[in-house]
């Protein structure tokens, strides 16, 4: 499937960081952490935040309540980290999603996709080497349209201003993606966000370029009004 | 106290409940199954097993299910259990899981007819022309037998995980209430519900805050009050407006500066309310305290007890490994002046609103044999440690009293430790004082 985006080789640093993370909050000195947090403590909570959220939204039915507390949580650190940046407000959803929820029966794929853009937002913060993929994974494949986009969105937000990002090059974004779903052209990503040029790297062949009236088509089969059929466009 | 019985179900309990005369015990577990325990009655000839209670009958009440359209399985774990005021020689619960909520009925068979004309006794048909006269079938006393029968299922009510349900004091409807919303229901009709509560916003990425208990007033039938994670109250009026969206009193104490942390929000989300049994207080719990409220104050609570205020300084790992969204119950006494919580390594704890005293018990078997008095238990947070003191760090975080009932009208508890259900008795001071 393609939510796959958790990585478990981060879990041993992890564990030793909450360690030194559970000196700090032993110390009742540290309690109020409205007055200078340490830094190492709320990274390590944001990564743990953001772990959490992650095994959240993979379950077939989040716990709502779990979800929100996190989220929330996750928020309060956010600030807490950069308080003088410019936060970027959780953007309204993209298109393709969007449309993926007037599809969808189920409102929990709108809470996965803005759960997925708030993710995305979150996921150029400074210290965040992996960019999550925050894909919810909510029942047939065919859903998946709708959280794919969010998250390739990010892409376009990267640009020069997170260089480790780029370093690294896009492939390791896309690691962990199967690719033999892609070979499908029917669920070839919305790439809305994507746009060739200077981000041009080794994962860019990965995400195909979709112009409007192939998401037009897209979205015909998807509704029903289209028979299954060899769909138009350049081939991969 | 005194130690009752021990009582082993295979599964671990999820909730806990007695009747309204505290004759009956109801408890569900993580199977789907419903045990009911009935408490025998007081007999000079045995003194030691008076009043203990004893397996009266067993049933699966859920089974898992698989909704094919979500491609999700809904588990069949009994979140909750209420018992119906008794009307006849019935006795009537419901039961609920994630999604679906089941009317039960249990009644007793303790004659059946005998000397039937047509069938003998195996209930084959006779060869008629063996049959020379005719008689009348007699009632004859056999062995008690408890049946329990589904009267109604009131499905496809709730899209979220159903957390509460509340039977109204009129006794003929009832409340249930999922994350985000809280429907009515009438108990003989199962193929609607007025939806009363409904916290949904437009935006679902605008979820900020969800429902995690309600209750019906016990003496009001048009008042509910429902909680919420970010530790609000909400008192409705169900005469003010079809959708209560708007409530009548919210009830919220201000954050305190000095304790604030990332996980402020977390420990002060309410995982359960519950109102006292004359109807003026309400008791919540959440992650650190129990507070009682008085209705008509909503700026705070009138009395805050320290359920394990030494957690305080390790929230950070409880958020790590999850237990900081451990839900804990909360239950009154009887007379509402002392409240129970539990809390982990199997304490559970009772606070003396009056006397204000407090005490801390463990319900295991090591240390709880039958008929022997309770010992109370103290947490050490260093400096001085007597010899039965725990440290902080040798808690158990595995072993927690989530689930708790207090008969209505004597001393006696029921506690869930995972898969074991302990009753306690106060021997010595069975009144209410």
């Amino acid at each position: 499937m393609l939510s796959k985006g958790l990585k478990r080789k981060r879990e041993e640093e992890e564990e030793k960081e909450s360690l030194a993370v559970d000196a700090l909050w032993l110390d009742p000195g540290h309690a109020a952490v409205a007055q200078a947090p340490p830094t190492a403590a709320s990274s390590s909570l944001f990564d743990l935040s953001v772990i959490k959220l992650h095994h959240s939204l993979q379950q077939s039915e989040p716990d709502l309540r779990h979800l929100v507390l996190v989220v929330n949580t996750l928020r309060r650190i956010q600030a807490s980290m950069a308080p003088a940046a410019a936060l970027p407000p959780v953007p309204s959803p993209p298109a393709a999603p969007s449309m993926a929820d007037n599809l969808l029966a189920s409102s929990d794929a709108a809470l996965s996709a803005s759960m997925a853009s708030l993710l995305e937002d979150l996921s150029h913060i400074e210290g965040l080497s992996q960019a999550p993929q925050p894909l919810a994974d909510e029942g047939p494949p065919g859903r998946s349209i709708g959280g794919v986009a969010p998250s390739l969105g990010a892409l376009d937000l990267l640009g020069p201003a997170t260089g480790c990002l780029l370093d690294d090059g896009l492939e390791g974004l896309f690691e962990d993606i199967d690719t033999s779903m892609y070979d499908n052209e029917l669920w070839a990503p919305a790439s809305e966000g994507l746009k060739p040029g200077p981000e041009d790297g080794p994962g860019k062949e990965e995400a195909p370029e979709l112009d409007e009236a192939e998401l037009d088509y897209l979205m015909d089969v998807l509704v029903g009004t289209q028979a299954l059929e060899r769909p138009p466009g350049p081939g991969r | 106290l005194s130690h009752a019985s021990l009582l082993r179900p295979s599964d671990i309990i999820s909730t806990v409940e007695f009747n309204h005369t505290g004759e009956l015990l109801a408890t569900g577990d993580k199977g789907g199954r419903v045990v009911i325990f009935q408490r025998e009655p007081e007999s000079k000839n045995a003194p030691h097993s008076q009043g203990e209670y004893d397996v009266y009958s067993t049933f699966q009440s859920h089974e898992p299910e698989f909704d094919y359209l979500k491609s999700l399985e809904i588990e069949e774990k009994i979140n909750k259990i209420k018992w119906l005021p008794q009307q006849n020689a019935a006795h009537s619960l419901l039961s609920t899981n994630d999604k679906t909520i089941k009317l039960w009925k249990i009644t007793e068979r303790d004659k059946r007819p005998e000397g039937y004309n047509l069938k003998d006794e195996e209930g084959k048909l006779k060869d008629l022309s063996t049959v020379t006269s005719l008689q009348v079938p007699v009632l004859k006393p056999m062995d008690l037998m408890v049946e329990v029968s589904p009267r109604r299922i009131f499905a496809n009510g709730h899209t979220y995980h159903i957390n509460s349900i509340s039977v109204n004091s009129d006794c003929e409807t009832y409340m249930s209430a999922d994350d985000l919303r809280i429907n009515l229901w009438h108990l003989a009709i199962t193929d609607r519900s007025f939806n009363i509560v409904d916290i949904k916003p437009a935006n679902m990425e605008d979820l900020t805050e969800v429902i995690t208990a309600s209750e019906f007033h016990p003496h009001h039938c048009n008042l509910f009050v429902y909680s919420s994670s970010k530790g609000s109250l909400r008192l409705c009026d169900m005469r003010a407006a079809a959708l209560c969206d708007k409530h009548s009193k919210l009830f919220e104490e201000p954050e305190d500066p000095s304790n604030r942390s990332f996980f402020s929000e977390i420990i002060s989300s309410v995982s359960d309310v519950k109102f006292s049994h004359s109807g003026r207080y309400m008791l919540t719990r959440d992650y650190l305290t129990v507070k009682v409220w008085d209705l008509n104050m909503e700026a705070r609570p009138i009395e805050t007890y320290q359920v394990h205020d030494y957690l305080r300084s390790k929230l950070c790992s409880l958020y790590e490994n999850d237990c900081i969204f451990d839900k804990f119950e909360c239950a009154w006494n009887g007379s509402d002046s002392v409240i129970m919580t539990g809390a982990y390594n199997n304490f559970f704890r009772m606070f003396d609103r009056n006397t204000k005293r407090d005490v801390t018990l463990e319900a295991s078997r090591e240390s709880s044999k039958p008929r022997a008095v309770l010992k109370p238990r103290r947490v050490c947070v260093g400096g001085k440690r007597r010899r039965d003191d725990i440290s902080v760090d040798s808690l158990d975080f595995t072993k927690k009293i989530l689930h708790t009932a207090w008969h209505p009208a004597e001393n006696i508890i029921a506690i869930a430790a995972t898969n074991n259900l302990y009753i306690f008795q106060d021997k010595v001071n069975s009144e209410m004082h």
